[in-house]
């Protein structure tokens, strides 16, 4: 049985970084060259908000538990023509403003995950910065034009007892 | 590159002449600089962790350098309040000195030389030892704490290398018979291996030890990792250069790469073969003309050497630096001349 | 020469003073070095009064507090939800792992306790922070000493691990996933897999790691015999985590804690090192960091069926009482004590970071030490500011 040769360290070393050499030149590195070339994030990447406005009815409840309080939200009152002929006028919410202001959201998600009816999506979008920090104030139609690019929920593994849900689209 | 050339061709004023000589120095210091900062700083350390390096300016980032030039050149040139003001200016050309007095003794062809005198490695041995002045010049006169730390480790590790790069230089001379350059790349062009002249008799397969150490040396002379204690960034601070911005910081850079370049063309001259290639006659013209580009081949393979380590490895502290070099390379460089000399005399 | 004796307080006098000369005068005798808070070597913003003699530390003092954000004040006026959102933040580059010991401390008082599946989950996360944040650590003690190649392969496999606590959280840094009573969400489908190959990847990293760092005879000289922390001194100092482990102390939560993730139900071991040295450290947190991956796999196999949330209450109303909950975070220990007062927010949370107690070993360990050993110490204590400051 030949004596085990053992090779110092050092050259050890040079071994792993030659080697990364050569395998950065025949297949290439790990660098992404953005932005000629795009990585896509995962579908539950938090990159921006979407509001769905159908859904929403200014409850408040979002703009309440933002730990930056990043979103002013303002609505009123109307009365709605009643559903059938003789009923009563019916109370409706409606939204005048709804602005999520990007510069100070943590992304962190409790405003999504807290929403009863479920109006605000995450989506992962996340080339939005503009020159001037007040432009990163997004209003109620930029947040809806934001839901075209919200994807479908995933599919659970095996064993999981969740329910999928849908994107109103 | 001039010397004899110049005389051949046609008959030119003696201003002439020098002008020539001069852009040729500057061209052959500022290359080598180049060169291996693009290939080696950018790319190959690029490559060797896994990423691409510049790529936008230029294709494949090959213009970088010039954007990092003129990055260097357009910024503000700050004098620290305390410091020296004459120190502190001229330590960058102090380094830059160095280097060019070194370039003049490269041979790049049989005709193809700056100058030619007899001792021409006990020159190139003498003024690399410049640089120590002008890094010390750095650290003191730039009248900060971290600098000043950084210039006395500096000095302690460039005087205690000059040691093992001139004993491991013993060696080839002792091979060779002469001190000139030129005679050493002619003794390495004509020599022959157990009466083979195939390839000549290039002294890094005698002198594979003396090779060793000089690199070693080397890279400890360049203040590359493992031996960069004098410009550690992660403790001082890049140590005598903290207080150096744009041009000036960009001259000692330029002086740094241009070192490496040369030294590594030294190496390739002392136990490559400089500019001869095996199969041409080495009195041949031809070689005048492609002579300098078979040194800047060699030259890039040594480099590669140098920088593979210096990407490698982390870096020794004072105190094992000092000991690697008084304990390990010093001893071993007298071992290589001991046994040089004996085998001289037995073949 | 001067009223003051005590060679600690000298130290301290000097680095206030020469704060006053900004680094301007220079002695050659006991010359005071102030490293920070901005500095390559501190992981952020820590400064270090240091007081040398040469090339010889006399006196060390870390300053702390540059990077305090008011963590326990801010948690008295937020939700329990919002809480969790800030408290990632601590200790950034393993955030899931800040949120385990709050919750658990929360679900303690509410009487909760998560369903299986979301614990497994819990702890397939946990040990996922782990890695990415000591890969971060592998290569980033060989910058500290030199080495400019691990710390762009730790960076490109952590890469691996983050994307996928990011397929899962949403959030790749912060990812704000732990809920009250289980988890937010559930596991996408194929996560498992990925995950599986994204190990392999990690395991070649470490091996990579110990060709490149551990068995490289430059990186042993700098680190074996420096900054020896004795198991007795490191204990009484509150170091924890890997540091007390390197010194030869078996002593793990996740096996002698009894903290409410899964490790009792797994086969992995603890790793000790009886130097005590800075290449101990290192060398424990690399195998720390493959028997997580093992640890991790494991879960992965065995992750139970089932809901991955209790049933509690929409609007989350601790009831009153106290609750202490550590666990082995990747820096050390981590608890939180949480006094409610039967509210919507927390009436105090008290945090105990590791950080802070591994820092404070800082003046009994440098003296006596060189200024190159000081960043190698500093490097293989490894803490990080956010963890220090809060």
């Amino acid at each position: 049985m030949p004596p085990t040769i053992k090779i110092p360290g050092l050259v050890k070393g040079l071994g792993v970084t030659m080697r990364t050499m050569v395998r950065t030149l025949t297949k290439g590195s790990h660098t992404v060259q953005y932005p000629k070339v795009k990585e896509t994030p995962t579908p539950r990447a938090r990159g921006v908000i979407t509001l769905h406005e159908d859904n929403c009815t200014a409850c408040m409840l979002c703009a309440r538990e933002c730990p930056d309080w990043c979103i002013y939200i303002e609505g009123h009152k109307y009365k709605a023509p009643p559903r059938r002929l003789g009923g009563k006028p019916r109370q409706k919410n409606a939204l005048d403003r709804f602005d999520i202001d990007f510069a100070l959201c943590m992304y962190c998600g409790i405003c999504v995950e807290v929403c009863p009816f479920e109006a605000l999506f995450w989506s992962p979008e996340f080339e939005y910065s503009e020159p001037k920090i007040a432009d990163l104030l997004h209003d109620k139609s930029k947040l809806g034009q934001w839901m075209e690019t919200v994807p479908d929920f995933q599919d659970y593994e095996a064993g999981s007892e969740a329910k999928k849900a849908q994107v109103p689209r | 590159m001039t010397g004899d050339l110049l005389t051949l061709a046609v008959e030119l004023a003696w201003w002439q002449q020098t002008g020539i000589r001069a852009v040729v120095g500057l061209l052959a210091v500022l290359l080598p600089a180049g060169t291996l900062v693009y290939l080696f700083l950018f790319k190959m350390m690029s490559f060797m962790q896994s990423r691409l390096g510049p790529m936008e300016a230029g294709p494949y980032g090959s213009l970088q350098l010039l954007a990092e030039v003129g990055k260097f050149l357009q910024k503000e040139d700050i004098l620290p309040a305390k410091a020296d003001r004459v120190v502190f200016k001229a330590a960058p050309f102090v380094v830059l000195i160095s280097t060019f007095l070194l370039v003049l003794v490269i041979p790049a062809g049989p005709d193809a030389w700056f100058i030619d005198v007899d001792t021409g490695i006990f020159l190139a041995l003498a003024v690399s030892s410049i640089s120590v002045i002008g890094i010390l010049m750095a650290g003191w006169g730039s009248s900060s704490k971290y600098s000043l730390l950084g210039g006395l480790r500096a000095a302690g590790q460039l005087v205690a290398y000059e040691l093992p790069l001139v004993l491991a230089v013993m060696g080839v001379v002792i091979q060779a018979g002469t001190l000139n350059v030129q005679g050493i790349v002619m003794a390495q062009a004509t020599g022959e291996i157990f009466g083979w002249g195939g390839i000549g008799n290039p002294f890094i397969i005698t002198q594979f030890l003396g090779f060793a150490i000089f690199l070693v040396a080397v890279q400890a002379e360049l203040t590359q990792p493992p031996f960069d204690m004098p410009v550690a960034e992660s403790e001082i601070v890049t140590g005598y250069l903290t207080e150096y911005s744009g041009l000036r910081f960009l001259l000692f850079f330029i002086g740094e790469f241009a070192t490496a370049g040369i030294f590594s063309a030294l190496a390739a001259t002392l136990f490559l073969g400089g500019w001869y290639m095996p199969g041409i006659d080495p009195t041949s013209d031809l070689f005048n003309v492609i002579g300098p580009v078979i040194l800047m081949g060699k030259m890039i393979l040594v480099a590669f050497l140098i920088f593979w380590f210096r990407f490698t490895y982390p870096r020794f502290r004072e105190d094992q630096l000092q000991q690697l070099a008084w304990k390990v390379l010093i001893p071993l460089s007298l071992v290589n001349i001991m046994l040089t000399g004996v085998l001289k005399v037995v073949f | 020469m001067t009223a003051v004796s005590d060679p600690r307080q000298m130290a301290y006098i000097a680095g206030q003073a020469s704060d006053a000369r900004v680094n301007v005068e220079i002695e050659t005798e006991g010359m005071t070095l102030n490293i920070g808070p901005q500095h390559p070597a501190t992981h952020g913003t820590l400064r270090i009064i240091v007081k040398l003699d040469g090339e010889r530390v006399v006196a060390a003092e870390p300053v702390m507090g540059y990077m305090h954000r008011g963590y326990e004040k801010l948690s008295e006026v937020r939700t329990y939800p919002q809480v969790t959102t800030l408290v990632n933040r601590i200790d950034w580059l393993g955030s899931f792992a800040n949120e385990v010991p709050f919750i658990l401390a929360a679900e303690r008082l509410m009487d909760v306790e998560a369903p299986p599946r979301a614990q497994w989950i819990r702890t397939a996360l946990f040990e996922l922070s782990r890695i990415a944040n000591l890969v971060l650590f592998l290569g980033d003690m060989g910058v500290q000493l030199g080495a400019v190649t691990p710390v762009f392969f730790a960076f490109r496999d952590r890469e691996f691990v983050l994307n996928q606590i990011e397929a899962v959280t949403g959030g790749r840094f912060h990812p704000n996933f732990d809920r009250i009573g289980g988890l937010k969400d559930d596991l996408p489908k194929g996560w498992i897999d990925e995950t599986k190959g994204v190990l392999g990847r990690i395991h070649t990293f470490c091996d990579e790691m110990e060709d490149l760092v551990t068995g490289n005879e430059i990186f042993q000289s700098r680190t074996r015999g420096i900054g020896v922390i004795p198991a007795d001194v490191g204990l009484s100092y509150g170091l924890s985590g890997a540091n007390i482990r390197a010194s030869g102390v078996d002593w793990d939560l996740r096996r002698d804690g009894g903290i409410g993730l899964v490790h009792d139900q797994l086969d992995w071991k603890v790793w000790t090192h009886p130097d005590g040295d800075s290449f101990a450290r290192y060398w424990v947190r690399l195998q720390e960091v493959r028997e997580a991956c093992d640890m991790v796999d494991q879960v992965l196999d065995g992750i139970p069926a089932g809901p991955v949330m209790a049933k509690v209450p929409r609007i989350i109303k601790v009831p009153a009482g106290e609750a202490y909950v550590e666990t082995e975070n990747p820096l050390g220990v981590m608890g939180y004590y949480v006094v409610s007062k039967g509210d919507l927010v927390p009436y105090r949370v008290k945090i105990r970071s590791a950080s802070f107690n591994n820092v404070s070993i800082t003046p009994w360990l440098l003296e006596g030490t060189y200024v190159p050993d000081v960043v190698s110490i500093l490097a293989s204590l490894y803490f990080i500011l956010g963890d220090i400051d809060r």
